[in-house]
């Protein structure tokens, strides 16, 4: 019979177990978890990054909701267990969900300390330790004011990085002398706040906090010496306790954490905890890597094996702040049987020292290059004797045993059981021989498999590393695929970056993130200038340089420098008095072949561009505006003739065909998109092969979309099915707006959907309705500033230059 | 005749920045650049490979690349970049109080 096994809490502690335990135990017992917090599974080290701004919320779920019902555990989102009944076996809800258990484990984590001065329950007043914490923050950062972090450890200078770099103003208070003094040592400390400093954040250390001052919300804070510092935002890092209330409630030993032996049992044999919660050989946690440990033990104990056990061991620190190098390990205090050995580079903003004792290090700072990091680490666990390499130690591994090597030499020189990934645990042998076993090629293979790089990332490059020198050349490291030769960064890193630091101009891009060339080529700058577009619409004035060609005349250029003009015609109707326009320009112009385009268009081919704002001119008098046949942008919608004239016709596909290209003609996007709406499923419009399309069914509206027919040929995906025209316009505007914020410039629909995944998107813009209607607005809104006819503009005079030769020189009769 | 004659074809502020326009010539069309550093070039408007009116084209530091095949010019020398092989004319242009003058020889011996 399965057991019932109840988690009180869904961190990354448990998350982990859950993960070795069903590998160890498949079936063996029946889950389910209460949630405190109204989602899953996250990676709670990453919350700077989502900060920050470099990624988002989506990219640090762990396990996402498939993953629950794929393994059958029930998960109460939201539900704060408020009793634990030893006797009957039970645990209680706030919601008043009863459930019993044959094993509990207890992760409730950590609480945040609040100093206890006055004030510090005002509005304003946060702490920094979830996914709400950060929403908050965020929503404060808007205002771009001034912000206070007290405290000056790792969360508050993280939490100080990523409110200034969402524009605020920010102040670090830090009660010690030197920041990070528990993992720094005074040297690296004052380094760190230089460093801090020149991104423009301001410290202050020695800097008790009296008071927070503020009339219902907070205004300032007030130091003991009776300076008030104003602000609108206080956060407080100062640090976690233990959250051992509900095993205290329920009578099960506690200290400054849970007690539990060191296989995670509590004084209840049926009763485990594990994660920040658990107090075990007198110490408390708070780094991944040994409550990752503890997990892997709770879970060999529920899975019967009795003689795993805790082991502690020396975790390193890593500041996660862009730009600021820092490593620290072991134990730094100086002592009389103790040594050190110290490296500084003022000019390069190095330091770095080594402790060691009886010729064995037992503990490392390193600030400014922090690469020979993991392998200090594994001197110190394998507690190698160093005299040998004394002199030249504190130089790194590249300079043991001669000549300076390269990086990669360096990693290839690493042992096998050299950790790799300390969030983890994985060492070098683990990464190289599942990459082999498994015939892994992608960074994200290696992560599913050996969980290497998959929690904090900052050993990404090393694990890259590993993948060449086990791949060879075969390896091709598509995750960080530069944009173009003038940038190492990538497209999604650019257009994170450009969301993230608020930048609004090609030239800040190139700027703040470090191009290569001054001005960008004919590859990067067309696409910072349609992200530009797409994420600043109001703001953002197109820089029509950086547009190719065809965006810059709104014509097609053909092979002979003439070009083709395609007006629009809403749907494919048109009309006689339409068609008699087009015959007098065709005339008038002597344009020498038109022609019914695939998209069920009339093509004029090759006009001279001297001839565009005429053409245009004749054209717009009977209502034409620009088809944008060019442009990566919307361009037609097919439809067939629906229900007004078919005996096959469901619905209006004509209707619906003119009505979402009237909503979304001139809007841009990654790539070209083309739509169709076909009345019934003998699908005469194509439908399925659209970038988007339509199917009208007697019940409704099928959504179709990611297919083409190309360079690649391929159908379309089912989105799902809708009721109503009304519901078929928004969820195709919603998966618009999604693939323009989220799509790689030039990035067709199918591409990036096959990259995104057709569930997630799913998930985002048919099941999700505050997600769907969030995209609908996002569109609409920057509508306002795309729908504007660009050949009437160029009629009334637009960049005129763009028509005409500047000069004619050296004919007979202007030389006369 | 001694030295160029030097041909006024109009004023820097006629071309936008990293942006391009043509002059038409009895040898065929010129195009002249306009770099984001302010420098002004005068190539022949003609791409060697499949004749692509470079003036249409993207401007990137001192280079243009052609709209038609991306082959990617320098407007200081005229030579292909990259793996292309290849180059166009480049026409002597000289820039004074902001006006532009281009220097074409066959133009100057057809006048006399």
């Amino acid at each position: 019979m399965t057991e019932r096994l109840v988690i009180i809490g869904n961190g990354m502690a448990p998350g982990r177990m859950l993960e070795y335990l069903l590998e160890a135990a498949p079936g063996r017992y029946q889950v389910t978890i209460f949630n405190a917090e109204p989602r899953v599974n996250y990676d709670r080290i990453m919350l700077s990054p989502v900060l920050s701004g470099e990624k988002g919320y989506e990219e640090i779920i762990i396990h996402g909701d498939g993953w629950y019902i794929k393994h059958g555990i029930t998960l109460y989102k939201g539900h704060r267990i408020v009793a634990i009944d030893r006797a009957a076996k039970t645990v209680t809800s706030d919601h008043g969900v009863t459930e019993p258990y044959d094993k509990l484990v207890i992760a409730t984590g950590s609480v945040p300390f609040i100093i206890p001065v006055p004030g510090n329950d005002m509005a304003g007043v946060l702490s920094y330790r979830d996914l709400d914490d950060v929403n908050a923050m965020l929503l404060a950062a808007q205002s771009r004011a001034k912000a206070i972090v007290i405290g000056g450890g790792l969360l508050g200078l993280e939490a100080a990085a990523g409110l200034q770099s969402r524009g605020m103003d920010v102040t670090v208070l830090h009660v010690m002398p030197t920041l990070m003094e528990r993992q720094l040592d005074p040297a690296a400390g004052y380094l760190l706040q230089k460093a801090v400093e020149a991104r423009g954040i301001k410290v202050m250390t020695k800097a008790n906090t009296k008071a927070i001052v503020g009339h219902g919300k907070v205004e300032g804070v007030e130091l003991d010496d009776g300076t008030i510092i104003p602000a609108t935002l206080v956060v407080m890092a100062v640090g976690i306790r233990p959250n051992a209330a509900i095993a205290k409630d329920a009578g099960i030993d506690t200290n400054r954490g849970i007690v539990v032996d060191h296989g995670m049992r509590t004084s209840d044999p049926d009763i485990l905890a594990l994660g920040e919660c658990a107090e075990v050989g007198g110490q408390v946690y708070g780094l991944v890597a040994p409550l990752y440990e503890m997990a892997r033990v709770a879970a060999a104990h529920l899975a019967g094996d009795e003689t795993a056990g805790f082991v502690h061991s020396d975790t390193p620190t890593k500041l996660k702040v862009t730009g600021i190098d820092l490593y620290s390990l072991g134990d730094f205090a100086d002592g009389d049987d103790r040594e050190e050995i110290v490296l500084r580079d003022a000019a390069a903003g190095i330091y770095k020292r080594l402790v060691l004792r009886d010729n064995r290090v037992i503990g490392t700072v390193l600030y400014g290059e922090t690469g020979d990091g993991a392998w200090f680490n594994d001197l110190k666990k394998k507690q190698t004797d160093i005299s040998e390499m004394r002199d030249t130690l504190i130089f790194g591994q590249a300079y043991q045993g001669g000549s300076p090597l390269d990086p990669m030499a360096a990693v290839a020189a690493l042992a096998d059981d050299a950790e790799i990934c300390g969030c983890n645990g994985v060492c070098k042998g683990k990464i190289t021989d599942t990459i082999a076993e498994r015939g892994l090629t992608s960074l994200d293979d290696v992560r599913a498999h050996t969980k290497a790089s998959a929690s904090c990332g900052s050993c990404t490059g090393l694990v890259e590393q590993l993948m060449t020198l086990t791949l060879g050349d075969s390896y091709n490291p598509a995750a960080v695929q530069p944009m173009c030769k003038c940038t190492d960064l990538g497209h999604d890193d650019v257009r994170r970056l450009i969301k993230a630091k608020g930048l609004k101009t090609i030239p800040e891009v190139m700027q703040e993130l470090q191009w290569k060339t001054s001005c960008g080529c004919a590859k990067c700058r067309p696409a910072l200038n349609y992200y530009l577009v797409c994420d600043w619409p109001d703001e953002y004035a197109d820089d029509y340089q950086s547009r190719f060609i065809n965006e810059r005349v709104h014509a097609n250029i053909q092979k002979d420098g003439t070009y083709s003009v395609v007006p629009r015609m809403w749907g494919g109707v048109t009309n006689a008095n339409e068609l008699r326009a087009i015959a007098d320009v065709v005339d008038k112009f002597e344009i020498p072949l038109v022609k019914v385009t695939g998209g069920q268009r009339i093509d004029m081919l090759g006009i001279r561009k001297e001839d565009l704002p005429a053409v245009w001119s004749d054209l717009g008098k009977a209502g034409f505006v620009s088809g944008h046949a060019y442009a990566k942008g919307l361009r037609t919608v097919k439809t067939c003739v629906g229900s007004d004239w078919c005996r096959f016709g469901t619905q209006d596909s004509t209707g619906l065909g003119i009505r979402i290209e009237k909503f979304m003609w001139g809007s841009w996007t990654p790539a070209k998109l083309k739509m169709a709406v076909s009345g019934c499923p003998r699908n005469c419009a194509e439908a399925t092969c659209k970038d988007v399309g339509v199917i009208c069914v007697d019940s409704g509206f099928e959504i179709h979309f990611a297919g083409a027919a190309g360079l690649d040929i391929k159908g379309t995906e089912v989105l799902g099915l809708v009721k109503s025209e009304d519901e078929a316009l928004e969820v195709i505007v919603a998966l618009t707006q999604m693939y323009r914020e989220q799509g790689r410039y030039l990035e067709r629909i199918y591409k990036w959907a096959k990259r995104v995944g057709v569930a997630e998107i799913k998930r985002q813009v048919l099941d999700d309705a505050e997600k769907r209607k969030a995209y609908y607005e996002r569109f609409v809104f920057s509508q306002k500033f795309a729908q504007v006819d660009p050949w009437s503009e160029r009629v009334s005079g637009k960049d005129k230059h763009e028509f005409r030769p500047m000069a004619s020189v050296g004919f007979a009769e202007a030389a006369e | 005749m001694s030295g160029m004659d030097w041909i006024a074809i109009g004023t820097l502020a006629d071309i936008p920045l990293r942006g391009a326009r043509c002059v038409n010539t009895p040898q065929g069309r010129i195009g002249v650049f306009r770099t984001a550093e302010e420098q002004v070039f005068a190539i022949e408007d003609h791409c060697p490979h499949k004749g692509g009116p470079l003036s249409q084209g993207i401007v990137h530091g001192a280079s243009v690349t052609c709209p038609l095949h991306n082959w990617v010019f320098s407007l200081e020398t005229g030579k292909a970049q990259g793996a292309d092989e290849g180059s166009v004319r480049t026409i002597p242009l000289k820039v004074e109080d902001g006006r532009l003058f281009i220097a074409l020889d066959v133009l100057a011996s057809k006048a006399a």
